[in-house]
């Protein structure tokens, strides 16, 4: 009997020259189109490159650059965005220190993003706090990478940096918000957030709340319970059926009216609680797929084990359920932090009402492309990022599966 | 090797999946220590009977009384007979999510309570059981058939039940794992744990049961010792569903 070889699997390798022949030249009408496309690509580029750095008026942009990113808070006060932004600078170098993989990613593209920045013309004092932020990324990620190293620290500065990025929202709120009578905090009325600030903290603060709220609507929904499974329907469907403006506009003019008199809710407030009921019933929809997805096998076996429903749904349901849909799930957050601009209905200004405001003042007329690529670029990096996490999540949360 | 005291006393048990009578008035009672296979063609209720044993299928009529607790309602008393009942799949349903050893010590931990420690060192005892203690923290997707099931018994065997109940658990696996898994049955038989296993298996049923019962159409039709029940069955069903299976 023949004894059987393992044999290398055949080599197949392609010269640059003999891909391009390959996959764009042949056959001919293949070399046709390879043709009108890199030159349709090639006056775009070329009419683009040459308006940007000719005839594009910039000064639009950096004239109102404190507009864009923070609206009108008022300028005398706006160390305190800086320094919000310090921490999270601070959280994001410790965590890129302490936890190898996407999170040291991001510190590294943060760091890298001040230091360039830092070379921009802008003021000393800015500057500064450019340098400062940099310099707070290098302290976390060198205080992290130290805490690696060691077993016994490591652990507690793990959690206290969890604790701290869970923290750091309510503090970045009291922050900006201040206290009212207070000399050092003085209080900033919400109304005067704007730009950026406000884009990135609607869609933080509905993100973080509309993704727990979620997972009960969801879990609700295939409740045993005949009145949770009841409230829970209705209120995914009913969400699902109202367009977000609708819902935004009754966030911000039915409800003072159902509330007593002087009970006042901040309108920012009322925006965030909009975004998040709105979200929520898309997730719950989305985790719902995922529960469906599981087979019944496994909440048997966990019963069989004698886990109680409570321990069967966190240590079995939902782990499985919550990575099957983290691409869905992040593609719902995606869209809201993209329509966060929405919320120029209610007459907030974020980074797109910002650009409109700007474009109104007759001194910037006629600069709607400057303007609005400059906020398009801006949505599309954080929007890119949020997709590239959502990749590296999943491929971090495959293990073991197929 | 099979007790006196008797364990588990079904008594008229009857179930019905919407107007289907899946479960037609059973009546079996095993001892402590015994060996009892259940054979049948497919459809007659033996996966549903086993099943109501330690709940997964409620029974509508009829008494079932394991160790002593009879099961109701009462979610106190399932949880009770669930910890002291092991079961095993036909589609293994390991926890894909979790290693071998984190599947082995999920119950463990978090219905005995046991620290971590004492869970994983039992956790790699019986692993060793089964053969495959080089296997603890891999992912079950990479492990192959018989190997998924081996480590589904030690993660039921890892409750310390009284009772280890299969439900046909060689028939989702290729004929060259059939043998592994029959294997670790045949030990922990041995060993005196009280057993159902429904099964196809003939050779596993001569060899290791104390007794065995052919199932049709939601009932018992007969059963005995093995010798009894091979060499001399009385109805003629029986007679030509082990012709069928015996042959083929």
């Amino acid at each position: 009997m023949a004894v059987s070889r393992t044999l290398e699997p055949p080599q197949v390798r392609m010269g640059p020259g003999e891909w391009v022949r390959k996959n764009l030249l042949s056959p001919w009408y293949n070399a046709l189109l390879t043709i009108a496309g890199l030159w349709f690509l090639y006056e775009v580029g070329r009419g683009l490159a040459v308006w940007a750095l000719t005839q594009a008026r910039w000064d639009v942009i950096t004239h109102n650059i404190r507009l864009f990113l923070v609206g009108q808070f008022p300028p005398d006060q706006v160390q305190r965005v800086w320094l919000g932004l310090l921490l999270s600078s601070l959280l994001f170098g410790l965590s890129g220190g302490l936890w190898s993989g996407t999170m040291r990613q991001f510190a590294h593209a943060l760091g890298l993003a001040f230091f360039v920045l830092a070379f921009l013309p802008a003021s000393w004092v800015t500057r500064g706090w450019l340098i400062g932020n940099l310099a707070a990324i290098l302290l976390g990620y060198g205080v992290g990478a130290w805490g690696r190293g060691s077993p016994r620290c490591g652990r507690a500065l793990r959690y206290a940096t969890i604790g701290g990025w869970l923290l750091f929202f309510l503090v970045l709120i009291l922050l900006l918000s201040g206290f009212s009578g207070s000399r050092v905090l003085p209080r900033v009325e919400a109304s005067l957030w704007g730009g950026l600030l406000l884009t990135f903290l609607l869609s933080l603060v509905s993100i973080i709340l509309s993704f727990p709220l979620g997972v009960l609507l969801a879990l609700g929904r295939r409740s045993v319970l005949p009145i949770v499974r009841l409230f829970s329907i209705l209120y995914i469907e009913l969400i699902r059926g109202v367009p977000l403006v609708t819902v935004l506009f009754m966030a911000d003019i039915m409800l003072p009216l159902f509330l007593p008199e002087g009970l006042r809710i901040d309108r920012i407030v009322r925006a965030m609680a909009g975004f998040t009921l709105f979200s929520a019933a898309y997730v719950a929809e989305n985790v719902r797929g995922g529960l469906q997805a599981i087979p019944e096998g496994q909440i048997e076996a966990a019963r069989a084990l004698g886990l109680n429903g409570l321990q069967t749904t966190l240590l079995i349901v939902l782990p499985q359920a919550l990575r099957l849909v983290v691409p869905a799930n992040v593609g719902q957050f995606i869209s809201l932090f993209k329509d966060t601009s929405l919320v120029a209905i209610m007459g907030l200004l974020e980074l797109l009402g910002i650009g409109k405001a700007v474009l109104a003042n007759p001194a910037y007329m006629g600069l709607q492309r400057e303007v609005y690529l400059f906020v398009a670029v801006v949505y599309g990096v954080f929007s890119y990022a949020m997709s590239y996490a959502s990749r590296r999540l999943e491929i971090a949360l495959g293990v073991g599966e197929r | 090797m099979a007790g006196t005291e008797d364990i588990i006393i079904c008594e008229d048990v009857h179930k019905w999946f919407g107007d289907f009578h899946v479960l037609r008035g059973v009546n079996l009672t095993v001892r402590r220590g015994e060996v009892v296979v259940i054979c049948g063609p497919s459809g007659s209720g033996k996966s549903t009977f086993i099943r109501t044993i330690n709940r997964l299928e409620t029974h509508q009529r009829g008494r079932i009384i394991v160790d002593g607790i009879e099961l109701t309602d009462d979610v106190r008393n399932i949880a009770a007979i669930r910890s002291e009942i092991g079961m095993v799949f036909q589609q293994f349903n390991l926890f894909p999510h979790l290693t071998v050893l984190q599947n082995i010590t999920l119950a463990p931990v978090w219905v005995r309570r046991w620290p971590k420690e004492k869970a994983e060192r039992i956790a790699r005892e019986l692993l060793e059981r089964v053969g495959i203690p080089e296997q603890a923290d891999k992912y079950p997707a990479q492990l192959s058939g018989g190997q998924q099931q081996r480590v589904a018994i030690a993660r039921a065997l890892a409750m310390q039940p009284k009772i280890m109940l299969f439900d046909e658990p060689t028939s989702a696996l290729d004929p060259e794992m059939i043998k592994e898994v029959l294997d670790v049955m045949r030990d922990l038989a041995r060993s005196g744990m009280t057993m159902i296993v429904v099964t196809h298996e003939m050779g596993f049923a001569k060899e290791v049961a104390d007794r065995i019962f052919f199932f049709a159409d939601g009932n018992i039709v007969e059963g005995g010792t093995p010798e009894e029940f091979f060499s001399n069955p009385k109805e003629e069903r029986t007679r030509r569903f082990l012709s069928q299976i015996l042959t083929h």
